[in-house]
């Protein structure tokens, strides 16, 4: 690990002023990304920011028809937590997915959503929920948050301090995991409210999180798992490596998002 | 250097470190505390799976400054003297090992395990909690018959 400052602020207008005087800094949430990747020097903050004691940046509230869950809450938290499992049941399921147990315990949503990993499972929930990402600043819709891989419209100093998801009539997320790492070789969420139906996918795209409108106008027809027969995404624009090729990615695509619909009910 | 204390195993330590520390450099090396073992050093095999504030965290993984004023319980700090704690009794008992080197971790993973789900384990619910725990002597089969026993001897223990 490359040297870095290491402050511990006990506000966020504290930590966001330090954010804004050292841009070469970073946040650090739970940490389960971070370090890793300064452990292998493929990142060098000049300034650590542990946002660890920020202890009012955790908690869940679900009020009117709204699930709120701060930056800070853990993916174990948002997992177990009854008033999650009662309203939106398939975002806890997907914070059960993430990593294993012990990364559970420390990973956070406001993290995992701020880092925007191409195979996060977290981005396929905000956007297909059509989640609202709140920061010490503004609210950002996630249509607009997620702009590719691991960029956001975060700006400098900006941090995220909760996110709300409007709760769908039905949802669900199937995952197909990479079997190592645990991350998604393809994640498929898909979300009904009244009248609309959106279809977010993760892991696959080389630009990241996005919306597949071609499954979504077949599922507002009629949603069932025959609507998307015979419909498939296009292999370009989609991630190739060792791990699973790009045809392969977008074959999955529509199996998991069949597999969402019928799951969903 | 920066100041740190916590509380491990029950007794309050304190240090002037790097920022860098990682928790399970800081249990090692500072503490000469050896028992948390560095496997992969990724966050992916799990042998430095310790207890913080309750939660079974990856040492390797976690800044020893973040644990500041924290409570913080390794391997160590299971087995009251002489006695085994229950889990580690089973590991012996169902012979749950065989080089020993992921064994710490699973046996700290397993501790947590029985705190959130309780002491009557079925296989596939310890299977999935061990996603983050790596052994690659036994095939598992014996760890899994192992957290089994120790969970019910934990119940037992704890009427």
């Amino acid at each position: 690990m490359y040297e870095f400052a290491y402050h511990r602020p006990g506000s966020v207008a504290e930590a966001a002023k330090l954010a804004g005087d050292h841009t070469d800094g970073k946040l650090l949430a739970g940490g389960q990304t971070l370090l890793p990747t300064m452990k292998q020097r493929l990142a060098g903050p000049s300034d650590i920011i542990d946002l660890s004691r920020l202890d009012d940046l955790r908690g869940i509230s679900v009020k009117d028809g709204v699930v709120t869950i701060k930056a800070l809450t853990r993916h174990a938290a948002v997992a177990t937590s009854a008033e999650v499992k009662a309203a939106i049941p398939a975002l806890a399921e997907l914070a059960g997915m993430i990593g294993d147990p012990a990364v559970r315990n420390k990973g956070t949503i406001g993290g995992s959503v701020a880092n925007n990993d191409p195979a996060a499972d977290y981005p396929s929930a905000c956007l297909a929920l059509g989640a609202t990402i709140t920061t010490n600043k503004r609210a950002i819709k996630a249509d607009d948050f997620f702009q590719g891989m691991f960029e956001t419209a975060l700006e400098e100093g900006e941090i995220i301090t909760s996110i709300s998801f409007p709760v769908p009539e039905k949802a669900n997320y199937q995952k197909f995991r990479n079997p190592a790492s645990r991350y998604a070789l393809v994640g498929v969420f898909v979300a009904k409210t009244a009248g609309h139906v959106r279809v977010a996918v993760t892991g696959a795209g080389a630009s990241g999180v996005f919306r597949v409108r071609d499954f979504e106008a077949a599922l507002e027809a009629n949603f069932a798992p025959a609507a998307l027969d015979g419909k498939s995404v296009s292999a370009s624009g989609l991630n190739s490596d060792i791990h699973a090729d790009a045809e392969y990615r977008a074959h999955l695509i529509t199996v998991m998002a069949k597999r969402a619909v019928a799951a969903a009910g | 250097m920066t100041a740190v204390s916590m509380t491990v195993n029950g007794q309050h330590v304190s240090a002037e470190i790097d920022p860098r520390t990682l928790l399970v450099q800081f249990l090692r090396e500072e503490l000469r505390m050896t028992g948390t073992h560095v496997g992969c050093d990724t966050s992916q095999c799990g042998c430095c799976v310790v207890h913080v504030n309750g939660d079974a965290v990856k040492s390797c993984t976690t800044l020893a400054l973040t644990c500041d004023g924290a409570s913080v319980t390794t391997i160590e700090g299971l087995a009251k003297g002489d006695e085994l704690h229950p889990m580690q009794a089973a590991f012996r008992e169902n012979h749950g090992l065989q080089c020993g080197f992921c064994t710490p971790g699973m046996i700290m993973t397993a501790v947590e395990l029985v705190s959130r789900k309780g002491t009557n384990l079925d296989e596939h619910t310890i299977r999935e909690e061990l996603e983050g725990n790596l052994c690659r002597c036994t095939g598992y089969h014996n760890i899994v018959k192992a957290i089994a026993a120790g969970a019910q001897a934990m119940g037992t223990a704890a009427e």
